[in-house]
């Protein structure tokens, strides 16, 4: 391991005094050619990186306030769209991807998905008025059996971001190796291979600059969502064992995160419901994290560039659907950002569903807080699960059942 | 009198692999010009086209159109692209055929030139955040 420069500690007294060196991984990429990592490591404090995507496993907890008299709510919806009500009395959980109960879905193929969980989402961050609809079944505790209410996000006791797997560190290009379009969560593939799709933010996604969760960890404060979140736990799906580059950066999904701030800080500027044709809804969610340069190489990793990291080629005809491993091939964010690459031979354009221009834009938001003095740094409070855990990401092993069975 | 129209025309599934756009050159004596297509073998097509010759011709031509389960639709919708709601993610610029929708390498943003736009509308659904709309 290098040698340590800095700590947590030092970083954060140099914030709070104005002083700290940050700059984007952007810049870094610039810096470290022009001076070399030895000498940026010696000059910069923090790096800030970002993603803004679509995450599906991502949603909100809400507390409405209790109705006189009280109700048990059994069942939920806001805007149509229902909530998970199985928890206290007046607690719900709004999920991105859940659609309106009477959304006609796929059944005029391929369903539009005009509106959602995500959707609601933004409208309750652009202070708009939600209808809320309620029932319970009634308790001595609480008689009442149906509530129907506008609601609005400055009326709600808590309104809290808790997305369970958010920045996947790597994630698939989308093709479709088959004669028919198809439409997913990777937008609309079309057939014989002619196009591709991806959606990281390469060269400025958080877990590509931190390969091995040096720094971000549980309890690391961040960007969420323009307000102030945390990282709350690994995500859901995290897989530390990916196969590495030389350098060691990812080239599979590996790490996620799950992360947590507060709605009411947050704007609908870096929270925006999505629909994808066919597929069904989701939200964009705007996250930044920053990366103490504690030592040399922690910079070398966050100064990775586009051209260093490849993502896998993925069939969503046949491949991904059918839960097959096989990978098509790998490309560099740097060709998919040219808006072409080359499969199998063919050259085919490249779209992004994640937006570089917004990460962009966090990462420098995420700088001014910090030189400003309005942000520091948290001290993680545990790793993530790491190589050394060894956790592979299992699939579900079905073990059919018979009623009656004990 | 010549004349000349834009129109829009979709193909049910069953008609995408015959020749009927050929028809009208042959039977009706009109000139086209393809703004844009789109069609799959075994399934729906769309095609945008100029059309010009005789207008009585022309009213004939489309009527064979409408006869084979062809809709006809005049092109005169406009898309309009909301910059503010755009995360200039990049999905809609290689779904547009007619290059109206570039991005700019250097700095990854997404922009929209309406003139080259012949409003074939394929960008409005794949849009995640539907930034497109189109104006009646």
């Amino acid at each position: 391991m290098a040698k340590q420069l800095r700590t947590y500690e030092e970083i954060n007294e140099k914030i709070k005094k104005g002083q700290a060196v940050v700059v984007s991984a952007d810049e870094l990429i610039d810096l470290v050619e022009k001076e070399g990592a030895e000498k940026a490591a010696q000059k910069v404090d923090v790096v800030t990186t970002a993603t803004f995507g679509p995450m599906c496993s991502s949603g909100v907890f809400l507390n409405v306030g209790h109705t006189k008299p009280k109700i048990k709510i059994q069942k939920a919806t806001l805007n149509g769209v229902s909530a998970y009500a199985g928890l206290a009395a007046v607690d719900l959980y709004l999920g991105a991807t859940e659609i309106p109960e009477d959304d006609p879905a796929n059944k005029v193929y391929p369903g539009e998905f005009k509106y959602g969980g995500g959707h609601v989402i933004e409208d309750l961050l652009k202070g708009k008025d939600i209808k809320f609809e309620a029932s319970g079944y009634g308790t001595d505790c609480y008689p009442r059996k149906k509530v129907s209410s506008l609601l609005n996000i400055k009326d709600l006791n808590e309104a809290f971001l808790f997305n369970p797997r958010n920045a996947y560190q790597n994630y698939n290009v989308g093709v479709n190796l088959s004669d028919k379009t198809i439409y997913t969560y990777m937008g609309v593939l079309r057939p014989n291979l002619s196009n591709a799709n991806y959606c990281s933010a390469g060269q400025l996604s958080p877990l590509l600059k931190d390969p091995y969760f040096r720094t971000i960890g549980i309890g690391t404060r961040i960007f969420l969502g323009g307000g102030t979140g945390y990282v709350a736990w690994n995500g859901t799906q995290h897989s530390p064992c990916p196969p590495r580059t030389e350098k060691g950066v990812p080239k599979r999904g590996g790490g996620t995160l799950s992360l947590i701030g507060d709605l009411k800080q947050m704007s609908a500027d870096w929270i925006k419901g999505a629909s994808f044709m066919g597929y069904g809804v989701s939200m964009y969610v705007g996250i930044g994290i920053p990366i103490p340069v504690l030592d040399e190489d922690i910079l070398r990793w966050a100064a990775v560039k586009d051209s260093e990291i490849l993502a896998p080629v993925v069939d969503y005809s046949e491949a991904y659907p059918a839960a097959k491993p096989d990978v098509i091939g790998e490309v560099s964010y740097a060709e998919l950002k040219s808006g072409k690459i080359k499969v199998r031979g063919k050259e085919i354009a490249a779209a992004s569903l994640s937006s570089y221009p917004k990460a962009l834009e966090i990462s420098q938001i995420l700088k001014s807080w910090i030189q400003k003095g309005r942000f520091t740094l948290g001290k993680p409070v545990e790793n993530l699960p790491g190589e050394s855990s060894g956790i592979k990401f299992k699939p579900l092993n079905e073990r059919p059942f018979k009623n009656g069975d004990k | 009198m010549d004349s000349t129209k834009r129109i829009v025309l979709t193909f049910p599934r069953e008609q995408v692999n015959k020749p009927i756009v050929y028809r009208l050159i042959k039977d009706f004596d009109l000139v086209f010009n393809i703004l844009d297509a789109d069609i799959t073998p075994e399934e729906e097509g769309l095609m945008t086209l100029e059309v010009s010759g005789k207008q009585d011709l022309i009213n004939k031509g489309l009527a064979f159109l409408k006869e084979n389960s062809v809709s006809v639709k005049p092109l005169k919708t406009e898309i309009r692209w909301e910059e503010n709601r755009c995360t200039h993610c990049g999905a809609c610029v290689t779904i547009c055929p007619a290059g109206a929708i570039t991005i700019d390498r250097a700095t990854m943003k997404v922009s929209f030139d309406k003139e080259k736009c012949i409003s074939c509308e394929l960008c409005v659904k794949p849009c995640p955040v539907r930034a497109f709309e189109v104006i009646l």
